[in-house]
């Protein structure tokens, strides 16, 4: 059973007050994130929502010693801090004990630009944790598409809609073969405070993938971030999984979709209650563009089924 | 008192061991042509524990600076090395070095830039790199290399800037020559432990470039171009101290040869200047007055000490490395003339380009241009 | 550290506030009826900006921007929006 709620702590990392949209998923999720990780901790953010929200210079929204770096770079950046604490510690030019280095990234900086930096780091296996907040979008220059997208979506840049599906990116940094793998989102937090705890007890790599229903991207209201995160968890469009050495386990409710103890709830609900999606679902082919994402989502359950039963 | 050691070794070497020298901690590298020997001799010294240091083998030139300037932020004495295209894929990542401050030493072993493809020698790569906000050094000797790389670790920590130590692919990179490496006691007198006043700290949690408006933003950048311009007597006091502690002597911001009382001043910078003494020497002998002017620092550009050592009415032959595309001729014709004009207005700059992609630059061909410079 | 006599980086300290009093953002209030509320802590765990006081279940309205996640989560309907002046 995940942390319950009542017993998640007290400490705060996000500090009240910062420069993120009401109802954000991203500062919900860096919320408990902060609540795993405790402030001996060392954060990088590429260009993302997440720097829009940090406050501007001299003024700093998070409590932890943080780096904006260059796009591509989350990666290497990472690595480059996690060498340089490891040996100046060894050379007694570190007090103390050696904090978490963790990347807070979006999916763009994700999936797209930062993904060479990210598979590189991830193959040397160096000590950190890779945090992707995904909004499914470029959402802080205003919602253009990325790898993240899903099929059908509409954005700035796929006015139509978008014809391809997304990337498995859990999938591909597991193949990495990195110690730690997870996915989380925002209606689940004991299951994404327990991945972080997990994760940051394990040298090497982790990344953690954690769904943030941005409701500008998205186009609900604000006050259902945490509706949509669990409608996307019911129906099966995000399946919340981890991964130790290779292993993998789904938590609830993604584990009962999986073992078929309980159907995923149809897409329908939840794609109709998004603007994204249903501003491209009123027109004759309606029924044929909600069975493709539907398709994906089954494509999806079923690729990740089978592949959990792969031990190695 | 432990005496120095002479050793035969490459220019890319030379690095390598000035990279040990200065106890440096976290190394990012990636192999290009002519500069991996350095990455690999740094791996191979990290590897079989001579160099107490983190070597990161990333996965491209961007990510190689990105780890290094990160890597500086945490407070890490950091170096690496690159070249011409592996140079240019960096661009992003010099301005976050120089605008960040974080003191960074890179080799950059000059190689000519695609397209089309060549592997040798020219000065196009980092002198493309002229506004990033990096001081720039050009070595002319391996001696030089490893001098240069000492004291650019401590004007960079100084001034909180990145330098970029240049010297010339294979003239330099792979010819062997003889190294003089001083005692470790002196050169650690000469380059103390890297304490920077700021660095991503969980005791004291500080944010490094958040979002910052104009009013904020103008005044960092003001104070980027001044501190610049600030490094020179910072450049000249290393050059002087490091004499002092280990007897060798490159030139401070300039070097020069039998300038004094030169009519015809031959002005380049690395191996080829080296090789330009002995034109100088061709010249002399052929009557000519001739001496040579060399920048060993070409960022900032040492305007200053060129205006006081350049003799009265002198032609300066400016040869040029590198093209200056959209105008005539090459960079550091044009560096010089922005340099002296209003200032020195008895000189005459004249200018060539050679020696691009690597063509052969002897003593007696430059000599011979010199000669042929004089007459237009 | 913070003995820095020289600022040559953009560096930034942490504060409440950072992007303002952020408060001011908002259009409706959240109000928290005591007599529905078991303090059961959902409202606390799923505000994004840490403005509720989890044992008193309280809020900084100087800094609430009034999104309404924790009425739309509170399992037993305690917290009501209402429009501000």
């Amino acid at each position: 059973m995940a942390t319950s709620i009542k017993k998640l702590p007290d400490i705060e990392q996000v500090l009240s007050g910062n420069g993120a949209c009401g109802g954000c998923p991203a500062t919900m999720g860096l919320r408990m994130v902060g609540k795993a990780l405790g402030p001996n901790a060392i954060m990088l953010l590429t260009p993302s929502c997440s720097v829009a929200s940090m406050g501007m210079t001299p003024k700093l929204g998070y409590n932890w010693p943080c780096i904006n770096i260059t796009f591509a770079s989350a990666g290497s950046s990472a690595s480059g801090i996690a060498n340089a604490v490891e040996i100046m510690k060894e050379k007694g030019r570190f007090q103390g004990e050696l904090p978490t280095v963790f990347t807070w990234v979006g999916d763009g900086g994700t999936y797209d630009i930062g993904f060479q930096a990210l598979s590189a780091a991830a193959e040397r296996n160096d000590n950190f944790i890779f945090f992707c907040y995904n909004n499914e979008a470029y959402s802080n220059t205003g919602v253009q598409r990325s790898g993240a997208t899903p099929r059908g979506t509409f954005t700035t840049t796929t006015p139509t809609g978008k014809r391809q599906p997304k990337k498995n990116m859990a999938l591909l940094m597991l193949e990495h073969h990195i110690p730690y793998v997870a996915t989380a989102t925002v209606a689940y937090p004991g299951d994404l405070y327990d991945k972080v705890l997990k994760a940051k007890s394990i040298p090497g790599m982790k990344y953690i993938e954690i769904l943030a229903p941005c409701y500008l991207g998205w186009q609900f209201d604000m006050h259902d971030t945490v509706q949509m995160s669990r409608m996307a968890v019911r129906s099966g469009a995000w399946l919340l999984w981890e991964a130790e050495n290779g292993k993998i386990s789904f938590s609830n409710p993604s584990a009962s979709i999986i073992s078929g103890k309980k159907a995923a709830e149809s897409v329908d609900d939840y794609v109709m209650k998004q603007g994204r999606f249903n501003r491209l679902l009123k027109g004759p082919d309606a029924a044929q563009r909600i069975a493709e994402i539907q398709g994906d989502i089954n494509r999806e359950i079923a690729f990740m089924r089978e592949r959990a039963k792969i031990v190695y | 008192m432990k005496a120095a050691q002479v050793i035969m070794a490459t220019g890319n070497n030379a690095a390598a061991l000035a990279v040990k020298s200065a106890r440096v901690d976290v190394v990012p590298g990636y192999p290009i042509t002519p500069q991996t020997s350095i990455m690999e001799a740094v791996a191979a010294m990290v590897e079989n524990g001579e160099l107490n240091a983190r070597f990161i083998p990333v996965e491209g030139e961007h990510s190689v600076l990105a780890a290094a300037v990160a890597a500086s932020a945490a407070g890490a004495r950091v170096f690496t090395a690159t070249s011409a295209n592996g140079l240019l894929y960096m661009h992003e990542v010099l301005h976050m070095a120089s605008g960040g401050r974080l003191p960074v030493v890179m080799c950059n072993v000059n190689r000519g830039i695609f397209a089309p493809w060549t592997l040798w020698a020219d000065h196009q790569d980092s002198m493309a790199q002229r506004d990033t906000g990096w001081i720039q050094y050009h070595c002319s000797s391996n001696q030089e290399v490893f001098n240069t790389i000492l004291q650019a670790f401590r004007v960079a920590e100084q001034i909180n800037l990145p330098v970029m130590v240049n010297f010339d692919g294979f003239a330099i990179s792979h010819c062997l020559m003889p190294l003089t490496l001083p005692p470790q006691e002196d050169i650690d007198r000469f380059l103390p432990p890297h304490e920077p006043g700021w660095r991503l700290d969980p005791a004291h949690p500080s944010s490094f470039s958040n979002v910052t408006v104009a009013s904020e933003y103008a005044p960092f950048r003001q104070m980027l171009s001044d501190d610049i311009m600030a490094s020179v007597p910072l450049v000249k006091e290393a050059a002087q101290e490091y004499k002092e502690i280990t007897g060798m002597w490159d030139g401070d911001t300039i070097d020069t040869y039998r300038l004094e009382d030169a009519e015809v001043v031959a002005f380049a910078v690395n191996s080829m200047a080296a090789e330009l003494r002995l034109s100088v020497d061709i010249l002399l002998e052929q009557g000519i007055r001739a001496g040579l002017l060399r920048p060993r620092l070409y960022l900032p550009f040492p305007s200053e000490d060129i205006i006081q050592a350049l003799p009265q009415n002198a032609q300066v032959m400016v040869l040029d490395r590198n093209y200056n595309f959209g105008h005539p001729g090459g960079i550091l014709a044009a560096e010089l003339k922005s340099a002296l004009f209003g200032r020195r207005n008895d000189i005459t700059v004249k200018n060539r380009v050679m020696g691009i992609g690597g063509i052969d630059l002897t003593r007696r061909f430059m000599a011979a241009e010199i000669r042929a410079m004089m007459e237009e | 550290m913070k003995s820095v006599t020289k600022a040559y980086q953009p560096i930034s300290w942490p504060m409440k506030g950072a992007g303002g009093d952020t408060g001011s953002w908002r259009t409706h209030r959240p109000v928290v009826d005591t007599e529905k509320c078991t303090k059961c802590q959902f409202c606390w765990a799923f505000c994004p900006e840490a403005v509720i006081d989890r044992k008193e279940i309280t809020i900084d309205y100087r800094y609430c921007k009034g999104c309404g996640v924790c009425a739309a989560e509170c399992p037993t309907g305690a917290i009501s929006m209402e429009m501000e002046e």
